[in-house]
C-alpha cells in the first residue's frame, strides 16, 4: 500500500539499532534493534509494536535526544540531498530541527511561566518571524484547535492533559516542519479533540508534510496510516551479539 | 560542502585544547590526573590539572553550558577566557565584526581593551564584578567610561534604561550595592555586565546561592537578553535545571577534563559517560 510513485522517501531508516548502556548497574538495555523503514512526502509511516519495542526510542533518535548505537538514518534536505542524520554535527541538527524537522510528544515541555501563545510562537521566532506576526499565526492555530481563547495569555503549566497536548501539537506544527515525529499526539484527548487533531495532520499530509507516528488506537493507525512499520522487542541473543560487535 | 556539517558563518568563539595547570608540571601530569584517576593532582609532582584540552565552538546567538561538580575545571575554562586567568596551553579565536582575535597571543593591553569592549562577566559573587564602593550606577558608569562613553547624560540615560531593563528600580541608582538585596546585586551585576552590549557574556554560576523565585527571575531575564540581543554566552553551572533551561549545547566536565559533550536534551536524556549518567539520575 505504500505509494512510491515519483516520489523519494525524506528519511530512510537503515538497520538503526539503539541500546543504553548503564555504567552504574553494569547493564546493557536494548531499545531498538535493526530496524528499517521509510517515510514519504505527504504520508503518514505508523509505528506499531508492543511496549517496549523501542518505538519512541526510534523517533528520539532521528531528532538526536538519544545516540544510536548503530545504523543510518538518511534524511533528504530541502537541497534535495541525502546526509546520514548520525553523522551530521550537532549545529546542523539544530539547524534541522529549526526548519526542518518537528517533533510532537506527549508531553508539554515548555519554558515555565512563558504564557500559551508565545509558547507557541516559539519555533517562528526561532526561525527569525518577528513576534507580532509569529504570535499571530500561533493564534490562528490555537483557535483551530479550540482552545479557549481565555487561556493563551497564561502559562499551560496549569492545563488539563488535553489542553497540554493541543498547545503541544499547536508549536509542532506552527512551524511547517517537512517531517514531523508524532508520539502519542492524541494519548489524553477527548473523541471530539482527537477529532481535531486527525483533521489538522489530514491537513498537514495533504500540504506534503512527511510523518513518522505513533498511536496508542489501533483505529487511529488504521484511519491515518498511508504504511504500518511493525516494530518487534530486541531478543537477548540479538543483545549478546551487540555486545561483542 | 559536505552536507553534514552546519551552514552557519557566525561563528563567535573557537577554543582548542584550552589547559590550565597550577605548579611546575611534570611528564606525569595528564597520565595521572583526569576522571579515571578521581583527581586532578598529579601524583608525581603535586601540580594541579585544572583544565586539560578543553575545545568548543560557540556561534551567535547561542546558549552553552558548561556543566560539572566544583573542581571540574568549569569555572577555570571561563576565567582564563575573560582574562582572569592566564591559560598554560591552547588557543581561542573570537571573531567579533568580521575580525578574529587570537585571545592568548594578545598583551595585556589589547586583552583589557577586547574585555572592557566585548566581553561581559557575571560572576557567582557580585563583589567580585561590582564595585561595592560605588553606587550601582556608578558601577554602570564605570563600564561604560572604560568603554569611552563620557558625556554624563548620556551614561546617566544608559544606566537608567539597564536598571528599568533588569528590574532594578532606577530610583535606587544612587545606592551602593550593598543596600540590595543578593537578587537585585545580580541584576546590577549583570546591567554593568551589558551596559556595553557585548556580543560575548560569561555567566559564571550567576543564580547559585539565591532564592528560587530570584533564580527563576535572573533565568528569565538571561534568556530574554539572549532572544534580544543575539548574544553569545557560555553559562557555567553545576545546577542541571539551569543548563536544561538556558543551554543548547553543553559540556560536562571532571577533574578538568571534558567527558562529554552535546545537545543538552541528549546529555540530559542519553548520557554517555558514568559520571554523567550519576548527575543525571540524582537531579531532584
Amino acid at each position: 500500500m505504500v505509494n512510491t510513485s515519483n516520489k523519494r522517501p525524506i528519511l530512510r531508516v537503515k538497520n538503526y539499532s539503539k541500546y543504553f548502556t548503564l555504567h552504574e548497574q553494569g547493564k546493557i538495555i536494548p531499545s531498538s534493534h535493526a530496524v528499517n523503514l521509510e517515510v514519504y512526502p505527504g504520508q503518514l509511516t505508523a509505528l506499531t509494536g508492543p511496549t517496549g519495542s523501542g518505538k519512541s526510542t526510534v523517533l528520539k533518535g532521528i531528532y538526536r535526544t538519544y545516540l544510536p548505537s548503530s545504523g543510518h538514518l538518511y534524511f533528504r534536505t530541502r537541497e534535495n540531498q541525502e546526509i546520514d542524520l548520525t553523522l551530521a554535527d550537532e549545529h546542523r541538527i539544530l539547524e534541522l530541527r529549526r526548519n526542518d524537522i518537528g517533533f510532537v510528544t506527549q508531553f508539554l515541555h515548555a519554558l515555565p511561566r512563558q504564557i500559551t501563545e508565545d509558547v507557541v510562537a516559539q519555533p517562528l521566532i526561532q526561525q527569525g518571524m518577528k513576534k507580532t506576526p509569529a504570535v499571530n499565526i500561533a493564534r490562528e492555530i490555537l483557535a483551530a484547535m479550540n482552545l479557549p481563547e481565555d487561556l493563551w495569555g497564561i502559562s499551560p503549566a496549569t492545563f488539563s492533559g488535553g489542553e497540554k497536548q493541543r498547545v503541544n501539537l499547536a508549536r509542532g506544527l506552527v512551524s511547517r516542519p517537512r517531517l514531523l515525529l508524532l508520539d502519542e499526539p492524541t494519548a489524553s484527548l477527548d473523541p471530539d479533540t482527537t477529532e481535531i487533531v486527525i483533521r489538522l495532520i489530514e491537513d498537514l499530509k495533504h500540504e506534503g508534510v512527511a510523518m513518522l507516528a505513533i498511536f496508542h488506537h489501533p483505529e487511529v493507525v488504521k484511519r491515518m496510516a498511508d504504511s504500518v512499520v511493525q516494530l518487534k522487542p530486541p531478543t537477548t541473543s540479538k543483545i549478546k551479539l551487540k555486545e561483542t560487535a | 560542502m559536505d552536507n553534514i556539517s552546519n551552514t552557519r558563518t557566525d561563528k563567535v568563539l573557537q577554543v582548542k585544547n584550552l589547559s590550565k595547570m597550577y605548579g611546575k608540571g611534570c611528564h606525569a601530569c595528564f597520565e595521572t590526573t583526569g576522571p579515571q584517576y578521581n583527581t586532578n593532582i598529579c601524583a608525581h609532582c603535586g601540580s594541579v590539572v585544572a583544565a586539560h584540552n578543553v575545545s568548543f565552538d560557540l556561534y551567535k546567538g547561542e546558549i552553552l553550558g558548561i556543566m560539572g561538580e566544583s573542581g571540574s575545571g568549569k569555572s577555570t575554562a571561563v576565567k582564563c577566557l575573560y582574562f582572569d586567568q592566564v591559560p598554560s596551553a591552547g588557543s581561542a579565536i573570537f571573531t567579533d565584526e568580521a575580525k578574529q582575535y587570537e585571545l592568548f597571543n594578545m598583551n595585556s593591553a589589547q586583552q583589557r581593551h577586547l574585555a572592557n569592549h566585548r566581553f561581559g562577566m557575571v560572576y557567582q559573587n557580585p563583589h567580585q564584578g561590582l564595585n561595592f564602593d560605588i553606587s550601582a550606577g556608578g558601577n554602570i558608569a564605570e563600564r561604560l567610561l572604560m568603554s569611552e562613553v563620557d558625556n554624563y547624560a548620556a551614561i546617566r540615560a544608559r544606566a537608567t534604561e539597564l536598571l528599568a531593563r533588569t528590574e532594578v528600580l532606577p530610583e535606587r541608582m544612587d545606592e551602593l550595592p550593598k543596600n540590595f538585596s543578593g537578587g537585585m546585586q545580580q541584576r546590577v551585576q549583570i546591567s554593568k555586565a551589558l551596559a556595553i552590549n557585548p556580543p560575548l557574556l560569561f555567566l559564571d554560576e550567576v543564580t547559585t546561592g539565591l532564592d528560587l523565585s530570584v533564580q527563576a527571575a535572573i533565568l528569565d531575564l538571561i534568556l530574554e537578553i539572549q532572544h534580544e540581543q543575539q548574544t553569545a554566552m557560555i553559562v557555567v553551572t553545576h545546577d542541571l535545571g539551569v543548563i536544561r533551561l538556558l543551554a543548547g549545547r553543553t559540556l560536562v566536565m571532571k577533574y578538568g577534563r571534558v567527558i562529554e559533550s552535546g545537545l543538552t536534551d541528549q546529555i540530559l536524556e542519553d548520557p554517555q559517560h558514568a559520571y554523567t549518567q550519576r548527575l543525571v539520575a540524582s537531579a531532584l
